[in-house]
């Protein structure tokens, strides 16, 4: 256990000092809180104008019945912006590891790390909480701004209640860590495989498509996300991260990575 | 401290290290010399169970690689070809994370015996990066041996320092040897394993010869002995040559340049005839070949 606080102390030492980590961290999820924030408080004035506007049939039946056509039109928008919410998760991750993966083929810090009695399992369970731990709190307080925000904007009323449902709270304290967890490991079993942090950054970036095509989806009208599909969601990215962690300590080769890594 | 029985890797199709068998004793300092390219790097690596062989076997320290490698990686300390500090990270940091990862009792007792053994202490909170080669290699060297090895692999301890960078170096090397420790050497630089090893490994895929160097250079050379003389002719070395212990002997301006087996034993002998011959000695020496010739006349050969 020791060995593993040691390798994430040095993480977030090393990468906590790159700029570009600490603005992805900082700034994303600020950016993800405030933006439906805005939207929420901005369409709070236009919600009977939003009344006439056409929402998809199937999300209509998930408006609270005491919600007006206004504020359903909101939820449905703050909604779409809440799966954006979720890249928070997927993106952090990606950047961390690059750089703490990649960073150490190229400062060749790598081959004395291997060298001293560390198990392949502690460095990367190290590397993968290092990731995983930021990520998390950036995404819960990113939540929090968002969710404070929202009630101070809304007065507590339904749509308060109905953007704050259990839904939305597995998907932030659930599925959130699922995805930083599958992300991280997606992220190492890249980098083991090429040599600059920003390659790795953008092969990594591959996880949130599987994001993309939910938001893109929901906004096609092909399904509406809600409780159910996301406690499957949570079931499928558990098991995906029980493969890709297995995959991901398979993959890290130390013999390879010393010889073939230049 | 280090056998190896018919140690080889193979990587797809090239062989790297073929049919290893060496023995390094405690408390010796072993210079292992060759090419680039020779394997030398491999050898290490497989010795500190960084990586594994193709086939044969070796014992680190009583422990068997490939099968105790945990033990092994505690029991040694290397210094990698490059040092790989965390550039952005203080020197103190960067040894209290290797001292935590190889479970020192008291890290920051050790952390700061060494540092300011190396003369690293004033600097200890500035970032690695900001150090010199010769003070990054030293900072190296520190981390190879915080947990107190036994064994101690150097790979280029001195590779691109500078002279008084690479002078540091060789003392320290040198203070370790009188704690006893063995150190396994791989060298390019041919002055500092005369000056260093006890013995001398020369490796090309296969190790080509092992012995002290003063063995190899009078097995390869003989000994050579130099006399200075007022004035010097093919007459007087004719009469030198004729001598049965005699293996060769040369004229160079006014010197006669002698091949002998044993100098101490046969120069009298030298003595009396070149004198008998007319010749006036105005100085004898040895003339010592450089270990660079022995490694050289070596590789080439192989």
């Amino acid at each position: 256990m020791n060995k593993i606080k040691t390798i994430i102390r040095k993480e977030w030492a090393e990468v906590f000092k790159k700029r570009m980590v600490l603005f992805t961290v900082i700034f994303m999820p600020l950016f993800l809180s405030v933006l439906p924030l805005i939207i929420l408080y901005s369409m709070g004035g236009t919600a009977e104008n939003s009344a006439n506007a056409e929402l998809p049939a199937q999300f209509q039946q998930f408006c609270k019945t005491d919600m007006s056509s206004g504020q359903c039109m909101q939820y449905y928008i703050v909604s779409e912006f809440m799966i954006m919410f979720m890249l928070i998760p997927l993106f952090v991750p990606v950047n961390i590891a690059a750089y703490s993966i990649v960073g150490e083929k190229t400062t060749h810090s790598l081959e004395p790390l291997l060298a001293t009695p560390i198990s392949t399992s502690e460095l990367l369970t190290g590397k993968n909480l290092a990731s995983v731990i930021p990520a998390v709190l950036a995404t819960w307080v990113g939540f929090g701004i968002f969710a404070i925000g929202s009630l101070i904007i809304t007065g507590g009323g339904t749509l308060a209640a109905a953007l704050l449902d259990p839904m939305w709270l597995i998907a932030i304290f659930l599925a959130g860590p699922l995805m930083a967890i599958l992300s991280v490991n997606f992220s190492i079993m890249v980098s083991s495989r090429v040599n600059d942090p920003r390659v790795a950054e953008q092969l990594s970036a591959v996880v949130i498509l599987p994001l993309l095509a939910i938001f893109f989806g929901q906004i096609a009208g092909l399904f509406i996300l809600n409780s159910t599909l996301i406690l499957i969601m949570c079931l499928v990215l558990f098991l995906v991260d029980i493969l890709m962690v297995y995959l991901a300590i398979r993959l890290f080769q130390r013999e390879t990575i010393i010889t073939r890594w230049k | 401290m280090i056998t190896t029985q018919n140690l080889s890797k193979k990587f797809d199709n090239n062989l790297a290290v073929d049919d290893l068998n060496l023995e390094v004793s405690e408390g010796e300092v072993f210079g292992f010399l060759g090419p680039n390219g020779a394997g030398k790097t491999t050898t290490v690596r497989m010795l500190t169970s960084l990586i594994g062989p193709t086939s044969g076997s070796a014992l680190v320290n009583g422990y068997q690689i490939g099968k105790q490698d945990t033990e092994i990686r505690r029991s040694v300390g290397i210094l990698t070809e490059a040092p790989g500090m965390y550039d952005n990270l203080s020197a103190e940091f960067n040894l209290e994370i290797y001292a935590n990862l190889y479970e020192v009792k008291d890290p920051k007792g050790q952390v700061e015996k060494y540092l300011r053994m190396l003369g690293l202490w004033d600097r200890r909170q500035d970032e690695a990066g900001t150090f010199s080669k010769g003070m990054k290699q030293k900072l190296a060297i520190a981390r190879a041996l915080l947990h107190e090895p036994r064994i101690l692999f150097l790979d280029e301890p001195t590779a691109a320092l500078d002279p008084e960078a690479s002078h540091l170096v060789h003392d320290f090397i040198s203070e370790l040897r009188k704690e006893g420790r063995t150190i396994f050497l791989c060298t390019h630089n041919l002055d500092e394993a005369d000056r260093l090893c006890d013995r001398v490994g020369v490796f090309k895929t296969h190790l080509l010869v092992v012995d002290t160097p003063s063995n190899l250079r009078s097995q390869l050379f003989g000994r050579r002995v130099v006399f200075h003389l007022s004035s010097s002719n093919e007459t007087i070395a004719a009469s030198i040559r004729a001598l049965p212990f005699v293996r060769e002997a040369k004229v160079y301006e006014n010197k006669l340049i002698v091949n002998l087996e044993d100098p101490e034993g046969h120069n009298p002998e030298i003595i009396r005839v070149l004198v008998g011959a007319g010749a006036d000695i105005q100085f004898v020496g040895e003339l010592r070949h450089s270990l660079e010739d022995v490694y050289l006349q070596l590789v080439k050969n192989a």
